[in-house]
């Protein structure tokens, strides 16, 4: 599903196109990897920020399914002042991550495998940030620039 | 409607002519651009004005019968800002329209003085924004060209060098920050493949300081090279170094280290199963191996 | 289902990862490899991942794991080929895959398990063996 988003987030990001992908199976978090990795080789990203941008995506995407029980992400490419950049944004309506500073930490973790998902996805992309309730969901965004 | 595309369209040439006198020796950089190229550029904006005028949107440079004067001007300005000109020269050339401009507009309008200020409010407001759009443009080319030049030096700065088959050498020279340590990375790796060079010695002699953060980044070179399949060697530590390494605590266990780089090629050779002999009066040069002591001579 | 294949020289198991695996196909690897390594006995794995444009930290834990499991079998793993973005990004990501040994290309990983395992040589010829 392709959209022209019309609203602006923050005074200086203005999203100028973008596309979404549900994530509810693992074949979706192969699409959802494709997809970013097809954005971000239009929009000229360098070879090493394209792989660092992917593979982040194939964290959250995991995440989102495997501990959010399925959600969707929706890709925005962004303009702001000279430079360009591609939004990422994982939301579902899972469990919610009750203790998020324990979550970004790095380690793995039996159980709930989040494992080195999160800490490690922040390291790889420009800008990171996670909202989430527990018993409502979690919504993680991520930026890269150019 | 402004009456200013007529009187510029009635008095072209003269305007064209006055414009160009404006625009004083020191500012035109007869040095560095060619009168008839001026004179091309001033023919070709006053082209734009009289259609953007024409289009009814006044003062108002966002309105899109102003993109095509604005579009030369961005290129003029890229041009200046690669051929050396300063803002201020740039600039100049818009503003010094203004006089020529008030000019024509008194010869036509002085009987009517209400008109007459009214245009030459006009003039000067559209003129200015130009300069404003102009000396912006400027800056943007400007910045950009820099950002290559940071670019190139980075690149330039820390070359990968094959000392024999399969061993690279990576010289490093002055302080590694964040942004010079991704290039540098980046660089080895990819000659890594390119060479299918097993060994890499990172050679430090030119590094200032070593604190935690260069620590860091030196071990994320080196663990990556390892994924590839690659070992490298951090070379040229001198004694002071080897101090601060101890003192934050750095554990470079896993990593193989050698005072000089003379040594650290010595251990490459060995472990490549190599060795370097004196050529005899019947000996054939050769290289030996695998050798059970690799003396580099 | 599509299995990846893994083809038997000698004494090794030859594995070339061209697809961009979902998790399911990456267990299904990790099970199937195991099974051969019992099997046939072999004594060392070899995988190619030059093609592989991302390896997360899924994959990262897959190689791991397939690395710990052969050695429990009595058999070396040796990952081969790694791309440089990929290995900028797994360091990044924190992972070191400190137990897996890798080498430039499937020449030298070979040459690296020749020296680990002895002197066994393909004898017999080499088999596809379809998962």
């Amino acid at each position: 599903m392709n959209f022209v988003a019309t609203s602006v987030r923050s005074a200086v990001m203005k999203p100028l196109k973008g596309e979404t992908q549900p994530i509810t199976t693992s074949s979706d978090v192969v699409l959802a990897r494709q997809k970013v990795r097809q954005w971000a080789a239009e929009m000229k990203f360098s070879l090493v920020d394209q792989t660092k941008l992917v593979t982040a995506a194939s964290e959250l995407a995991r995440n989102t399914l495997d501990h959010g029980k399925g959600g969707g992400m929706t890709i925005e490419q962004l303009e702001d002042g000279g430079r360009q950049g591609l939004r990422l944004i994982f939301e579902d309506r899972g469990p919610g991550i009750p203790d998020i500073q324990a979550a970004l930490r790095d380690g793995f973790t039996t159980g709930n495998g989040m494992g080195l998902g999160l800490g490690g996805s922040r390291r790889l992309v420009n800008e990171f940030e996670i909202i989430s309730k527990p018993g409502e969901g979690t919504r993680i965004t991520v930026i890269r620039w150019k | 409607m402004s009456k200013l595309p007529e009187l510029i369209r009635k008095h072209e040439q003269d305007l064209r002519a006055s414009w160009l006198e404006q625009m004083s020796t020191a500012t035109r950089r007869g040095d560095l651009m060619k009168d008839s190229e001026v004179k091309q550029q001033i023919h070709d904006f006053l082209e734009g004005m009289v259609e953007g005028l024409r289009a009814g949107a006044a003062t108002d440079l966002d309105a899109p019968s102003w993109e095509k004067p604005k579009e030369l001007m961005r290129t003029i300005s890229a041009s200046r800002a690669l051929q050396g000109f300063s803002t201020s020269e740039t600039a100049s050339f818009i503003l010094s329209l203004k006089q020529p401009l008030f000019n024509v507009i008194r010869k036509e309008m002085s009987g009517n003085p209400d008109e007459m200020f009214k245009e030459i409010w006009n003039a000067t407001l559209l003129v200015d924004k130009f300069a404003l759009f102009t000396t912006e443009a400027f800056m943007a080319a400007r910045e950009q060209l820099i950002k290559r030049q940071q670019q190139e030096l980075l690149e330039l700065s820390t070359p990968v060098v094959k000392l024999w088959e399969g061993i690279l050498a990576l010289p490093i020279i002055g302080t590694l920050d964040s942004a010079r340590t991704q290039v540098v990375m980046e660089s080895l790796l990819q000659t890594v493949v390119q060479t299918n060079s097993k060994f890499a010695i990172i050679d430090i002699t030119g590094v200032p300081t070593v604190d935690t953060l260069v620590a860091q980044h030196l071990l994320k070179t080196i663990t990556a090279a390892r994924l590839m399949g690659a070992e490298c060697i951090i070379s040229g530590i001198r004694p002071q170094i080897a101090q601060t390494i101890v003192h934050l605590g750095i554990d470079l266990a896993q990593v193989t280290t050698k005072a000089k780089l003379a040594d650290a090629f010595a251990v490459c050779l060995q472990r490549s199963g190599r060795a370097v002999v004196k050529v005899g009066a019947q000996a054939k040069p050769a290289e030996v191996a695998p050798a059970a002591n690799g003396k580099a001579e | 289902m599509e299995r990846i294949p893994i083809l038997r020289m000698g004494n090794f198991l030859l594995v070339t990862i061209q697809v961009d695996m979902h998790d399911r196909l990456a267990l299904q690897l990790q099970d199937d490899l195991t099974q051969k390594i019992s099997e046939t006995g072999a004594t060392g794995v070899l995988i190619d991942i030059s093609t592989l444009e991302i390896v997360d930290s899924f994959i990262g834990r897959m190689l791991a794991n397939i690395a710990a499991m052969a050695r429990v079998l009595d058999a070396e793993t040796v990952v081969v080929g790694m791309q440089p973005a990929v290995a900028i990004t797994l360091v990044e990501l924190g992972m070191s895959l400190a137990g897996v040994r890798t080498a430039l290309n499937v020449e030298s990983g070979m040459e690296l398990l020749y020296e680990l395992r002895g002197n066994f040589r393909p004898e017999r010829g080499n088999e596809a063996i379809e998962g």
